[in-house]
């Protein structure tokens, strides 16, 4: 008797979960719209679809073609490529706070591209973008590094730790650098917001594979992250080579991560607060738990994008700097609301 | 009538009629060496500059005695005296602060800037020195203290569902610290860029240019608040123990936990409005002073005290000589060494 | 029965608004070993920590000797009633002699941190569970049962009539199980004093209590001496486990004989 019925439940949660998928796509089909047919110059909804089928050289249509979709499809990207690394990374670290941004990544991508202003003069977004990949590297690396080498191995109190030390160590160099050059100061603190406008569809295309990359071997890593999540011990009963897991999922990070910061400069709190929405829906199964990251990712930074672009116009505020003003209040809630102890 | 007896205890007791306490033997040695280093640091610092003093010489202006050659009064006393006192005293109290965070919330990585007092403090002092140029300095650790306490008390009512718990608030803490980051960054993203240098160099915390007046300022807070923890440390240690035993062995924990949180948050807040998000002290020297004299808070808070403020006076000295004449913020400094011993001491000593 | 140590009255207590225990009315006999035993779940921690006052009831009242126990000033209870929760864990690096010093809480205050009185109480309490040998060693780096012990001494140096444990015994060896459960006997037998515990172990429960209190879903289902309660059909009801109650040979007290599958030959 009890068989029947979980096969029904798990059946008919199958079946809610892969409909609520559907459902969010169609919602990120409709911000994608919302975000290419709204800004300085509202565009009707039919002219967008015209401009992308059969373009007819008229400005609106090169706006469309050449700054709001760029835009748009470099927020979608970032949003879910921060997202999911966040999701993978609160998995390997067992801990919700954990974020590209605590873990010391996006403080590395930042140095290396401060740096990069700082000692070489770089001063577009194709050479930010190579040094931000490689700071993102390096501090991944490193924080691995020393994570590792507390007792116990990789747990995730050694990993968060480390990740912790190392992103004040960073921005501190930073800052550092910031105080004593105020060229690089002025040139890059717009950057260091983080931002998806004015981004060159060339740079974006250049970036996609790494973060598709990421992407994909994130999600085929889902299940075994899942296993991960039951503690060290039981996954090696279970004879998974967790090691391997570990570095696959740090490359992914890496990939999402460092490739998101190269677009589009350091954007936290994605990372930390999606995939807490994303939990309550799904539960911590990460065969779920990724893919609607992404997805709800992506919505996000839509989202945030446009209320960055309509909130004071026709200035335009980085979209690295709204998303905390917005998703704060629904943290603090969310923490009030479900944290008992 | 007074005893103080070696017992076969490992601890020190003093008995009066009307008082008694106890502390572990090791605390009056090493606070006495601490001590020492602090001074030697503090004299060679005072010494340190464009117009270099002689240590000897250092001691005899701040004693008021005669010196051999010129008169060095106006140096040592009205410019680099309260320059390091300043520095001793904050990392005093951001020493202090982290010990109760730690004890508190018992986390070991918990620091004073989780309550949110740094990110109240910064969010203030950069919008005054942004937004508002025109206003005097002076008004700028009013300005910051005020944020802190306001950031605190919002994060301690926020976090209240029936009574806090450590996780909340620090959870509370970190939602607030991302929201005045964020509007921090606002503003040094669009601000003048000058006002933006200014500001950086506060955010990572500096003496640079602190006089008497900010001394007698922040002197109070420190001593009183200083002493308010230190008698509360028998509660700490009940805290420490966790919610159920603290109530069973009869501790009133909101009340204790509210007037610790208060606590930690005048230090940490007086601190940063003094002297800027100077970072790590708060984190490092509870750990420090841990492994000297274990963690029984009579003896730890006032050795993590000590520790705090040696460390922040001899960043100061750091900072100075490094890339003299060119003065690195003590706030720097206490980064990029805390952060790797910080990381050296919880690698060593993971269980 | 004598004035009963602990008196719970249409006790209802919950976790997030969801009850675990309703309009429970119970009495705690003074000097008695009294052991709380039951299936997982069926509220004997819940119990426990609301006696201890650690748990603000929904409704109802808990009273120690007839005063409410939540109107009465937690230091006052705290010299009366002591608990020790399940799996307590130390500040690392504290000694076994400050862990015990602990116990002396509600006894001090601002100006008095270190009287005589706690001092002699914590040797005591020390010379009791014999760790004067470990008393400058960290908790952390004793055995099991000698950390086990270590709590114990630190409710000792409380000094109070009542004690509450809860599975004072969980994740100890035998050989230190038997060693705990004789201490708390001891206490009980030479000091008089009142012992509540949760136990796991129904045999070392009928060995031990004088009084056994069988829960299930939130409610008392029995009560009484071990005799009497451990019964075949109790067994059955309120741990839907099959056996037989024998007398235990070197005791005397029931003891309970699981049968199980494998010894029924069903597979």
């Amino acid at each position: 008797m009890e068989r029947v019925e979980n096969r029904v439940f798990i059946q008919s949660r199958t079946t809610l979960l892969t409909t609520g998928y559907v459902v969010g796509v169609c919602l990120l089909l409709t911000c994608l719209l919302a975000s290419v047919a709204l800004g300085v110059a509202d565009i009707a909804p039919l002219d967008v679809y015209r401009a992308l089928v059969s373009p007819d050289g008229s400005t609106e249509h090169l706006i469309i073609r050449t700054v709001r979709l760029p835009r748009s499809i470099t927020a979608l990207l970032v949003g879910s490529a921060v997202a999911v690394a966040g999701a993978i990374m609160q998995g390997l670290t067992r801990n919700p706070l954990a974020d590209p941004g605590i873990l010391g990544i996006n403080s590395g991508a930042a140095l290396a591209v401060v740096i990069s202003v700082f000692l070489f003069d770089a001063a577009s977004l194709d050479v930010y973008a190579g040094f931000a990949l490689v700071g993102a590297a390096i501090a991944a690396v490193t924080v691995y590094g020393l994570g590792s080498l507390g007792r116990g191995g990789l747990t995730p109190l050694n990993l968060t730790i480390a990740g912790a030390a190392l992103t004040a160590l960073v921005s501190s160099l930073t800052t550092g650098i910031l105080i004593l050059s105020q060229r690089t100061l002025e040139e890059i603190r717009f950057w260091l917001a983080g931002s998806v406008a004015g981004r060159d569809i060339e740079l974006v295309i250049q970036v996609i594979p790494y973060l598709l990359g990421g992407l994909i071997l994130g999600l085929a890593l889902g299940k075994q992250l899942t296993t991960l999540s039951l503690g060290d011990s039981v996954a090696k009963g279970l004879g998974q080579k967790t090691v391997w897991i570990k570095v696959l999922a740090a490359i992914s990070v890496v990939l999402l991560a460092g490739g998101s910061v190269a677009i589009a400069g350091p954007i936290g709190f994605i990372g930390l607060i999606d995939p807490l929405f994303v939990r309550i829906w799904t539960g911590a199964a990460y065969r779920w738990n990724l893919p609607y990251s992404a997805l709800c990712g992506a919505i996000l930074l839509l989202l945030a994008d446009i209320v960055a672009r309509l909130v004071i116009q026709p200035q335009e505020l980085p979209v690295g700097l709204v998303m905390p003003l917005l998703g704060a209040p629904l943290f603090i809630y969310l923490i009030r609301s479900r944290v008992r102890r | 009538m007074q005893k103080t007896k070696s017992s076969p205890f490992p601890w020190l007791v003093l008995r009066t009629q009307v008082l008694s306490a106890r502390l572990d033997r090791r605390v009056p040695k090493v606070l006495l060496a601490i001590g020492m280093v602090t001074l030697a640091a503090m004299v060679w610092s005072v010494g340190q500059g464009e117009y270099p003093v002689p240590p000897l010489d250092v001691v005899r202006t701040v004693l008021g005695l005669p010196t051999a050659t010129s008169d060095y009064g106006f140096i040592v006393n009205t410019l680099r005296l309260p320059r390091t006192l300043v520095a001793w005293g904050v990392g005093m109290a951001l020493a202090i602060a982290g010990t109760i965070t730690q004890g508190m919330s018992r986390n070991p990585i918990a620091a004073p800037s989780i309550i949110g007092v740094n990110a109240g403090a910064s969010l203030a002092a950069v919008s005054l020195i942004v937004v508002f140029p025109g206003v005097p300095i002076a008004f700028l650790p009013f300005a910051a203290f005020m944020g802190a306490l306001t950031v605190a008390v919002l994060i301690y009512l926020l976090a209240w569902n029936g009574g806090t718990s450590p996780v909340r608030l620090i959870l509370v803490g970190v939602g607030f610290s991302l929201v005045a980051g964020a509007l921090t960054n606002l503003m040094v993203t669009f601000g003048n860029i000058y006002d933006v240098s200014q500001a950086l160099v506060w955010l990572i915390g500096s003496v640079y240019g602190r006089s008497w007046a900010q001394v007698l300022a922040f002197a109070p807070w420190l001593i009183v608040f200083g002493l308010f923890s230190l008698v509360l440390s028998r509660e700490l240690n009940a805290l420490q123990m966790g919610d159920d035993l603290a109530r069973s062995l009869g501790s009133r924990l909101e009340w204790q936990r509210g007037l610790l949180s208060f606590s930690a948050v005048a230090l940490a807040g007086s601190a940063v409005a003094t002297a800027g998000g100077i970072g790590f002290v708060g984190l490092m020297a509870p750990h420090i002073a841990r492994q000297l004299v274990g963690p029984s808070h009579e003896g730890l808070l006032p050795t993590a005290a000590l520790t705090g403020g040696m460390v922040v006076v001899v960043a100061d000295l750091i900072g100075r000589l490094l890339f003299a004449p060119i003065e690195l913020p003590c706030g720097i400094i206490t980064a990029v060494v805390g952060a790797p011993y910080f990381l050296y001491l919880l690698i060593r000593d993971r269980k | 029965m004598i004035d009963p140590a602990l008196t719970a009255r249409k006790l209802t207590l919950a976790y997030d608004s969801k009850p675990i225990i309703e309009g429970l009315d119970l009495a705690i006999p003074a000097g008695k070993i009294t052991v709380l035993v039951g299936p997982n779940g069926c509220g004997k921690s819940t119990l426990l920590k609301g006696l201890g006052r650690l748990l603000k009831p929904q409704q109802g009242f808990v009273y120690l000797d007839s005063t409410s126990i939540f109107k009465l000033p937690t230091k006052t209870v705290a010299k009366q009633l002591g608990l020790l929760p399940q799996g307590p864990t130390a500040p690392e690096g504290l000694t076994v002699r400050e862990l015990v010093a602990q116990g002396r809480y509600p006894y001090q205050n601002w100006l008095q941190q270190w009287s005589e009185e706690d001092e002699k109480e914590v040797e005591t309490a020390l010379t009791i569970t014999e760790l004067q040998a470990f008393a400058e060693r960290p908790v952390d780096s004793l055995s099991g049962g000698q950390r086990q012990r270590a709590w114990i001494a630190m409710t000792l140096a409380q000094n109070t009539q009542i004690l509450l444990l809860d599975e004072p015994t969980t994740f100890l060896d035998l050989a230190h199980q038997i060693e705990v459960l004789d201490l708390l006997y001891d206490l009980n037998q030479k000091e008089g004093r009142t012992i509540v515990m949760v136990l796991h172990e129904l045999n070392q429960a009928c060995r031990y209590g004088d009084h056994l209190i069988a829960m299930k879903d939130g409610d008392v289902y029995a009560q009484g001496k071990p005799d009497t309660v451990m019964t075949k059909t109790l067994v059955q009801e309120v741990f839907g486990l099959e056996c037989r109650i024998v007398d235990d040979p070197v005791a005397g007290t029931p003891l309970c004989i699981p049968v199980g599958r494998k010894v029924l030959g069903i597979v």
